[in-house]
């Protein structure tokens, strides 16, 4: 019996590809197992088998063609000489699948319209403003850099310098977040003979998410390292390579692999200048997808961000845009102290406006104000801001004016640029994909009461992940993670108004 | 795929070598063969349709099937008792098969729905089925391997007649907490058998590009004297035959036991896989040459057990029952909100 091939989703975050190639033309024969065509989609170029025995019947789609939809036909399979009225057969078979795949685009929805006031913005000229505006506080605020306080003795404080002026003119090229991290990992290494990376299948593989893509072949498998499975192992490794002067990037296939490795990063890189009073240094950089995908369950889900920025002697980072990924990631790689570096799996894919310019490195530790408001302050980060900024949309249709501020940095955490806009809104919510329980929104509050309590007209809220294993169901995947839905309502609760 | 026995420590006071392998393991009865067929088409029919169910958006996130390795759990599980303990990594769809859970259930565990056997919470990679000792379904590499020690360790301090089946891949094979394993295994002789599955590629990374001593995975022991088959792992029988031997090594005291399946997986690693590490031709000649299904189909009808015909309708049972799977998982309901907030604890008692 004649049967539909469709477009099939072959990753956990496809939602359409290009048909590379056939590989079995009309007519010729295939049995369970045949490779009958090559798909292309943002990750990797991936085979498509048959279950089917018979003969290729109908090719539906030539070769090359981009942008086909999970679930579209692609070909017909049927038996040798069968006759068959396609128009019916898809009819016929359209209905169920259209069904399914409407669930796993509704799934994949939240990854796919991240278009924050960032994102998308009008033209160059408004990009000067938004992808790298400094946070305008007053200097004395930063001057506390390195001076005991304290009031803030427990936490570092970050940079007087912000982020770098742009020069006049600086065209903006939009590109993803994934092709910002592997510039900002070339830039450095061509830079500096000591950079490598190391990790799983980050050469041959091009990068389990394709992050490394190139970079084998312009450094050479000296620079760029396969590891083997063992990432307690290969952590430790790289400390004592950076012990002895070299810059390692220590890629994570995901962060949830490198709990594998917590103790060397923490008891070794960590405390180790403090330990040895300053003695040795650890300049490594430890980055990889963190936080949630999509629908990888319990042991593959988990955001970390809380975890490292609990820990004196890291640095924390976790950018949600491309310019910000790539300029921090420069900086981290050139930073003498052990970085943290949180990246996340769905923003990989995403495009934003990145400044054309010589050696763009911004500091570790300032925060960026994403969209300008009076009203109310979101403070976010990471894969948080896809909400927040979507909150600050939704907010503004009702007359709201919502200032949305990325933290990028969560060690430093830079509390004078969340201050700042609390002294002029009054209200502040904390948005993030962690478990709420010691979490940044947790520590910011924290900080809040100490240091701006008088400036608060309302509680501050807090919106995160519910505080539960992240579960696989699509349904309760969805009610896990934090929504557009409960920033919005959690702003009007701290503006009383419903 | 030659079996070879261990040569650890020979000449050493305890020997740690495995008992010298015949070629040919020794042949199935009829029962058995039939068994061995059955069991591997169910494997195999039940992991095709969830590989369809996933390109068609019913499944999502990893999906990791275990096409071509059927022998290795199928032999296993027909040399294993009721009582003895199996764990693995996050390819484990045929061990909660074969531990006796229901295809129904397991296929509304990959769609995500209520009666999956983890109630649609942990999917593809987070299956157990504890009546029947399968515990689970773990997705860090490598972590089952203490856990699965572990089991062994209360087998004894309970004085039960129990072993636990540990089952890892070569890449995991790499872990330290392998290692550690091994070492409180052999001091305190515990009844735990760890079954090596070298399907020669962890991701896209062949066995020889990250592993030192590749071709002797069985020998990973020998400095703790734990002893160590290479094993056929395409011949359900060869895996049958030397897992009982395992059974009786670690059943009598003497300790841990370790065999290196040698077997090979024809799809991808999960469902996306750029499938660029090796050829095609690889493939297809391991399917064409050693497919564990088709061989014991061919000694069915050698030995005039069985004819094409019987063959068929043993299949056309599977099929059903894989698609009643489908059907079922594709339109039960889904987690209540309730259950997004059950389960982390226990529940408290009235
Ligand atoms: C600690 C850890 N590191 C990395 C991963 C990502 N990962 C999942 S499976 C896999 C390959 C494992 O290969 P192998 O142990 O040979 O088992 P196979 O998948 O071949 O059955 C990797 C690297 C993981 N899940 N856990």
């Amino acid at each position: 019996m004649a049967v539909v091939v469709r477009m099939p989703a072959l990753s956990p975050t496809m939602t359409e590809g290009t048909l590379a190639k056939w590989l079995v033309k009309e007519g010729e024969a295939v049995s369970p197992g045949t490779v009958i065509a090559e798909v292309e989609t943002d990750k990797a170029i991936m085979e498509l088998e048959t279950d089917e025995e018979g003969v290729l019947a109908k090719v539906l789609v030539p070769e090359g063609t981009a942008g086909i939809k999970v679930g579209e036909p692609i070909a017909v399979i049927a038996e040798e000489g069968e006759d068959f009225d396609l128009d019916a057969l898809l009819a016929e078979s359209g209905g169920a699948v259209a069904a399914a795949t409407g669930g796993s685009e509704e799934a994949a929805a939240p990854a796919e319209d991240t278009t924050g006031a960032d994102a998308t913005p009008a033209s160059p000229a408004v990009h000067v403003g938004t992808a790298a505006a400094p946070v305008e506080t007053n200097a004395e605020a930063y001057a506390l850099n390195g001076a005991p306080d304290p009031a803030r003795n427990l936490s570092i404080t970050p940079p007087a310098e912000g982020d770098p002026a742009l020069p006049e003119g600086t065209e903006f090229v939009e590109q993803t977040v994934r092709e910002a991290l592997r510039d900002a990992m070339a830039e450095e290494m061509r830079r500096d003979e000591r950079v490598f990376l190391m990790g799983e299948e980050v050469a041959e593989y091009q990068g389990a998410y394709k992050v490394s893509q190139g970079l084998l072949e312009e450094f050479g498998p000296k620079r760029v390292v396969d590891t083997p499975i063992t990432e307690y192992g290969f952590a430790g490794l790289g400390i004592g390579a950076a012990f002895a002067g070299l810059r390692p990037i220590v890629e994570f296939m995901t962060f949830n692999f490198a709990m594998q490795a917590i103790d060397a990063i923490i008891n070794s890189a960590a405390k180790q200048r403090y330990m040895s009073g300053g003695e040795v240094s650890v300049p490594i950089v430890f980055r990889g997808p963190n936080g949630a995908a999509a629908r990888v369950a319990g042991q593959h889900s988990q955001d970390y961000a809380a975890w490292y920025a609990h820990v004196p002697g890291l640095k924390v980072v976790m950018p949600y845009s491309a310019a910000d990924a790539k300029g921090l990631l420069k900086a981290a790689i050139r930073d003498p102290d052990p970085v943290i570096f949180l990246e996340n799996e769905i923003l990989y894919g995403h495009s934003f406006p990145v400044p054309q310019v010589e050696d763009y490195v911004l500091p570790i530790g300032r925060a960026r104000i994403a969209r300008a408001g009076d009203d109310i302050t979101i403070v976010s980060y990471g894969m948080g801001m896809h909400y927040a900024l979507q909150a600050a949309d939704a907010l503004a249709g009702e007359g709201i004016s919502a200032e949305v501020i990325d933290l990028r940095s969560l060690r430093p955490l830079d509390m004078p640029a969340v201050i700042a806009s609390l002294q002029k809104t009054n209200r502040l919510i904390t948005v993030e994909e962690a478990w709420p329980v010691c979490s940044i929104g947790a520590e910011i509050c924290r900080r809040v009461m100490a240091e701006a309590f008088d400036w608060l007209d309302a509680p501050v809220l807090t919106v995160n992940a519910k505080d539960v294993v992240l579960p696989y169901a699509t349904n309760l995947e969805k009610m896990a993670l934090p929504t557009v839905e409960e920033v919005v309502s959690a702003a009007k609760a701290v503006l009383y108004r419903d | 795929m030659a079996s070879k026995p261990s040569t650890a420590s020979k000449g050493g006071k305890r020997k740690a070598a495995g008992k010298a392998k015949a070629n040919h393991p020794p042949a199935f009865t009829q029962e058995e063969e039939q068994r061995a067929l059955r069991d591997m088409l169910l494997i195999r029919r039940f992991e095709e349709k969830a590989g369809q169910l996933y390109g068609m958006g019913h499944i999502g996130g990893f999906l990791h099937l275990y096409i071509g390795q059927e022998a290795v759990a199928t032999g296993i599980f027909m040399a294993r008792r009721p009582q003895d303990d199996v764990i693995t990594s996050y390819r484990c769809h045929a061990q909660e098969l074969l531990a006796g859970a229901e295809p129904k259930a397991v296929m509304a565990e990959l769609t995500g729905r209520l009666p999956g056997v983890s109630k649609g919470k942990g999917g593809s990679m987070h299956m157990f089925h504890v009546a029947g000792h399968f515990w689970g379904g773990h997705g860090i590499v490598g972590a089952q391997v203490p856990i699965g020690t572990g089991l062994a360790f209360a087998a004894q301090y309970n004085g039960e007649d129990r072993a636990c089946f540990t089952f890892f891949g070569e890449g995991a094979a790499n872990q330290g907490q392998v290692y550690e394993s091994f070492n409180m295994a052999a001091l305190w002789k515990l009844p735990v058998i760890y079954v090596i599955e070298n399907n020669r590629y962890a991701m896209g990374t062949e066995i020889s590009r990250a592993t030192a001593k590749a071709e002797e995975l069985f020998m990973r022991g020998a400095a703790f004297g734990i002893p160590g088959e290479q094993v056929d792992g395409m011949d359900v029988r060869a895996v049958k035959d030397a897992a009982e031997r395992a059974l009786q090594h670690a059943l009598s005291g003497k300790g841990p036991y370790i065999l290196e399946m040698q077997t090979y997986r024809y799809r991808g690693h999960s469902m996306s896989d750029p499938a660029k590490y090796r050829s095609r031709e690889e493939v297809q000649k391991m399917r064409q040459e050693h497919d564990p299904i088709e061989q014991v189909k061919r000694r069915l009808l050698e030995a005039g057990w069985a004819t094409e015909e019987d063959i068929k309708a043993v299949d056309q049972e599977v099929r059903k029952v894989v698609a009643e799977a489908a059907d079922f998982a594709t339109g039960a309901e889904q987690p209540p909100e309730e259950e997004l907030w059950r389960d982390v604890y226990a529940p408290v008692q009235a």
